[in-house]
């Protein structure tokens, strides 16, 4: 198990260096100028900005430079859109929120949907089956803003049960954007647990636990749910990233400071130190993401063998 | 399988009801950097009584502050925050003519209106320390100093202080700059040029004062957070954190008019999405809210709306040489075909329905005024006005001169939806109104659109602009040949020495200097049709009735709340 973690660690920091050198040149080749005010400045003056910054230099300097400042663990000050702020500061003070409603959204929509999933395939093809049909359908269909939308409109504003938008009031601010983040990985998990579960269900050895005589609960819990998690997780993980990263829109409907619809202005404004640094450490992120969910596969299912030896 | 059916189609109407019933909640609308100007509002509104007892304004604003950092600023935000919490040697006043705030009076000017003798009042920085002229000195020197990198430094200083450029450019010190304290009160600045609207300069964030002290000991922390700026204007700033999007401004005792200063608090957050921005105005959390796209048109009639005239002008540019070549727009009466031959009411009207004005000129209205009070507007009035009938008059004519019968023309402009509706509105227009023009969009973003106008690399170009300082040539001088704005190979010997002149030996003659802007505006617009003038901008807000004298500005910062109070909200 050491050594299989061990050598994917070297994987994870290649993958890195490489995520890192192809964005950092995706990035220059993008058009406009981090210079605000680019229109009105003469050449002359937008040089001297630029020489501030570093950009007068050599593609390959500046490629060096941050690669080296990177190996130090600097991620640079950010260009234009908090100018001379330290990355790094940018993205903790924008990750809290963001991680918060994600964390919420996730737990709230896993269970419950997970939840749904299993009623539907226990009951099949009764009223509960088709209510949580319903609910996934429509959390698969609505677009996130029209949703977060409705919850804004309805429960905060005409309703007055939570806060309208606005990232004050602790606990209440994230309820609403939560809900709204919610939705996806409900239906998500709902349906990949009907389905599952509906497989398992059938299988022999389920057969065989009834005919030992195992408990209704016994056999929904001990051996159909633990079979049915497998095609979960895999979706799951890379899930659980986008969504604790954040998400452009309902961090922009609710107007809470996150790291989504930061990120989405950095790339607009071309503040090229905050572009790297925050996809580096949404890289770093989903890779890690990624290595707990194939150890979580073995622990669940102890077919499946990490260090790829003789089974 | 009849069961799954009947799900499915049950499922579908939910979600088609769903969103039907929220395209009245709330809708996507674009939220690019035009729309940052989303507070304040002009002191005619509100009911004018008298103050309550708690004096709170809630306001929103539309994108985060990049920088509170006065030489490093350069966006609508900070300009605007910096202009209620820190001050200059001159403010703009309610009627928005610059009066001076940290000058004691008036300037003592040289009689070659070269240099200007100010005499500081007794001020003090929100710690208490006194403002001194070396404040000034530092400021100003900090902002040209190459080391800084500040946009707007070179960009305000070049030209206006004496050995800005030099300076800015490396070539000299910057004690060399044209600043000099005097003794602690007197503040001498010398001039390259006799500038007729050096007072409003005064009145802009580049040119702040700023504490050396304060600001070395900070060092790379100055202005990071609200904690690490000294004030000294109506407001200070509290609970900035640097990247939130939250902010408060409190009453400055400090501040040398605190008298005047009714507001104890104004809670600032920032809303990038309207209709988020509109239920919290419904909900009484913000007492005003700016409306863009459907939201202006489903508000226009509200009687808590509230309507400006920015002085922001959007133009056609038309280029006259494109890779090496002459375009059909090096011809007159291909641009005058061109300037005449669309309708800008009904743009305005239907397309924008913003509350912006059809614009047939180039300073924009109620933006500069003489001595007399009078809007430069008023001497030149309308300039080729839409006319179907003598745009085509004009094509015909062009065509033959050029001879061609048919041209195709490529029309850039931006990616945001409104520039989208615009550009095809004009298309329509154009193609309707001139027989033979074909004319082919092109829509970018902001960044591209300045890659492809350095580049020179389009026909015709909708483009904007917005002034820095109170006076018409902060637009008439964009386009003497040569200029970085020009970028269309627009060269006219008579409109240039007419600029020069206004710049020059005509600088301290008002009257003459006026006539010579006015005359050159003639050429541009009429007599040449460089460009064609579209609209100037109106933005519209709602407002809540208590809200009183907030006043808008044309330049730097958009607002001031020294003058505002809550009146009526208990």
């Amino acid at each position: 198990m050491a050594r299989y973690i061990g050598k994917r660690l070297i994987y994870m920091f290649i993958t890195l260096a490489l995520i890192a050198t192809f964005t950092f040149f995706l990035m220059k080749i993008l058009p406009g100028s981090p210079i605000a005010s680019a229109d009105k400045l003469s050449p002359e003056q937008r040089a001297v900005v630029e020489a501030r910054y570093g950009l007068d230099q050599p593609l390959p300097v500046q490629y060096f430079d941050y690669m080296f400042g990177l190996l130090q663990g600097d991620l640079g000050i950010s260009i234009n859109q908090f100018k001379g702020a330290d990355v790094t500061d940018v993205i903790l003070s924008r990750m809290g929120p963001s991680a918060q409603i994600g964390f919420q959204g996730m737990l709230l929509g896993t269970v419950l949907g997970i939840l749904f999933g299993m009623v539907a395939a226990l009951r099949q093809n009764t009223w509960m089956d088709y209510g949580s049909t319903i609910v996934a359908i429509i959390g698969i269909s609505i677009p996130s803003f029209v949703f977060a939308s409705m919850l804004q409109y309805w429960l905060g504003l005409k309703l007055d049960l939570f806060p309208v938008a606005l990232w004050k009031d602790g606990f209440m601010s994230s309820v609403l954007p939560s809900i709204a983040l919610a939705m996806f990985p409900l239906a998500t998990a709902a349906r990949f647990i009907r389905t599952e579960m509906i497989e398992v269900l059938g299988s022999d050895y389920i057969t065989l636990a009834k005919a030992k005589g195992a408990s209704g609960s016994e056999i929904a819990f001990k051996h159909a749910f633990r079979n049915a998690l497998i095609p979960l997780i895999t979706v799951l993980g890379p899930m659980a990233v986008s969504i604790l990263t954040g998400s452009l829109v309902v961090e922009q409907i609710f107007a809470i400071p996150g790291i989504g619809e930061q990120f989405v202005k950095s790339i607009m404004v071309s503040d090229f130190s905050i572009i790297m640094g925050t996809t580096i450490f949404f890289s770093v992120f989903l890779i890690v993401i990624i290595l707990v969910v194939d150890i979580l596969y073995g622990v669940i299912d102890p077919r499946i063998r990490l260090s790829g030896g003789k089974s | 399988m009849k069961n799954s059916k009947i799900l499915w189609l049950l499922g579908l109407v939910l979600v088609l009801s769903a969103f039907l019933a929220a395209c009245g909640g709330g809708d996507d609308t674009d939220t690019g950097t035009e729309n940052t100007d989303t507070e304040g509002t002009e002191g005619a509104e509100g009911n004018g009584g008298e103050p309550d007892s708690v004096q709170e304004l809630n306001l929103i604003e539309g994108a985060e502050i990049p920088s509170m950092d006065s030489s490093i600023a350069e966006d609508a935000v900070a300009f605007n925050i910096l202009n209620n919490v820190n001050e200059g040697l001159f403010r703009l006043n309610q009627e928005n003519i610059a009066e001076p705030a940290l000058a004691e009076s008036e300037p003592e000017i040289s009689e070659d209106g070269l240099t200007y003798t100010f005499k500081l009042r007794d001020a003090n920085w929100s710690d208490g320390t006194p403002i001194t002229a070396n404040d000034f000195v530092y400021a100003w020197q900090r902002a040209i100093d190459p080391d800084t990198g500040s946009p707007y430094g070179p960009y305000m200083m070049a030209g206006t202080i004496k050995n800005a450029k030099e300076v800015s450019e490396g070539d000299m010190e910057v004690s060399e700059l044209g600043i000099t304290a005097e003794d602690d009160k007197t503040l001498v600045v010398e001039l390259e040029r006799p500038t007729p609207y050096f007072m409003s300069l005064m009145a802009f964030g580049t040119f702040y004062p700023l504490n050396e002290e304060f600001v070395t000991e900070q060092g790379d922390d100055y202005a990071s957070n609200s904690e690490t700026i000294l004030y000294n204007g109506p407001f200070t700033l509290t609970n900035w954190d640097g990247t939130g999007l939250t902010w408060t401004m409190e009453k400055n005792a400090e501040y040398w008019d605190a008298e005047t200063v009714q507001l104890e608090t104004v809670n600032v957050d920032v809303v990038k999405e309207t209709s988020t921005a509109v239920n919290l105005y419904q909900s009484g959390e913000k007492d005003r809210v700016g409306l863009s796209g459907e939201f202006a048109m489903q508000y226009a009639e509200d009687p808590e709306v509230v309507k400006e005239l920015e002085p922001t002008l959007f133009y056609l540019k038309f280029n006259q040489e494109r890779n090496g070549e002459e375009t059909p727009l090096a011809n007159e009466n291909i641009r005058k075909a061109i300037a005449t031959g669309f309708n800008k009411q009904d743009l305005v009207d239907v397309v924008l329905a913003n509350g912006s004005l059809p614009a047939n000129y180039l300073v924009p209205t109620d933006f500069t005024f003489n001595e007399a009070g009078e809007d430069f507007r008023d001497i030149n009035g309308d300039m080729l006005p839409f006319n179907a009938e003598e745009a085509k008059t004009y094509w015909e004519k062009g065509l033959e001169e050029i001879g061609e019968t048919e041209v195709t023309l490529e029309l850039l402009g931006g990616d945001s939806e409104l520039a989208g509706k615009m550009d095809a509105y004009l298309k329509e227009q154009l193609e309707t109104n001139l027989e033979g023009l074909t004319v082919n969009l092109k829509a970018v973003p902001f960044g591209v659109r300045l890659e492809l106008d350095e580049a020179q690399d389009y026909d015709i170009q909708n483009s904007g602009w917005g002034p820095d300082f109170q006076d018409p040539m902060t637009f008439i001088d964009l386009f003497v040949t040569g200029a970085s704005h020009n970028l269309m190979s627009y060269s006219n010997e008579e409109f240039d020495n007419l600029v020069e002149q206004a710049k020059g030996e005509l600088a301290q003659d008002a009257e003459g200097r006026w006539e010579a802007m006015a005359q050159a505006e003639k050429i541009l617009v009429e007599e040449d049709a460089a460009i064609a003038p579209i609209y100037q901008r109106g933005i519209m807000s709602l407002q809540k009735p208590y809200v009183n004298n907030i006043v808008k500005h044309p330049f730097g910062g958009d607002y001031s709340y020294k003058w505002a109070y809550i009146s009526g909200k208990e």
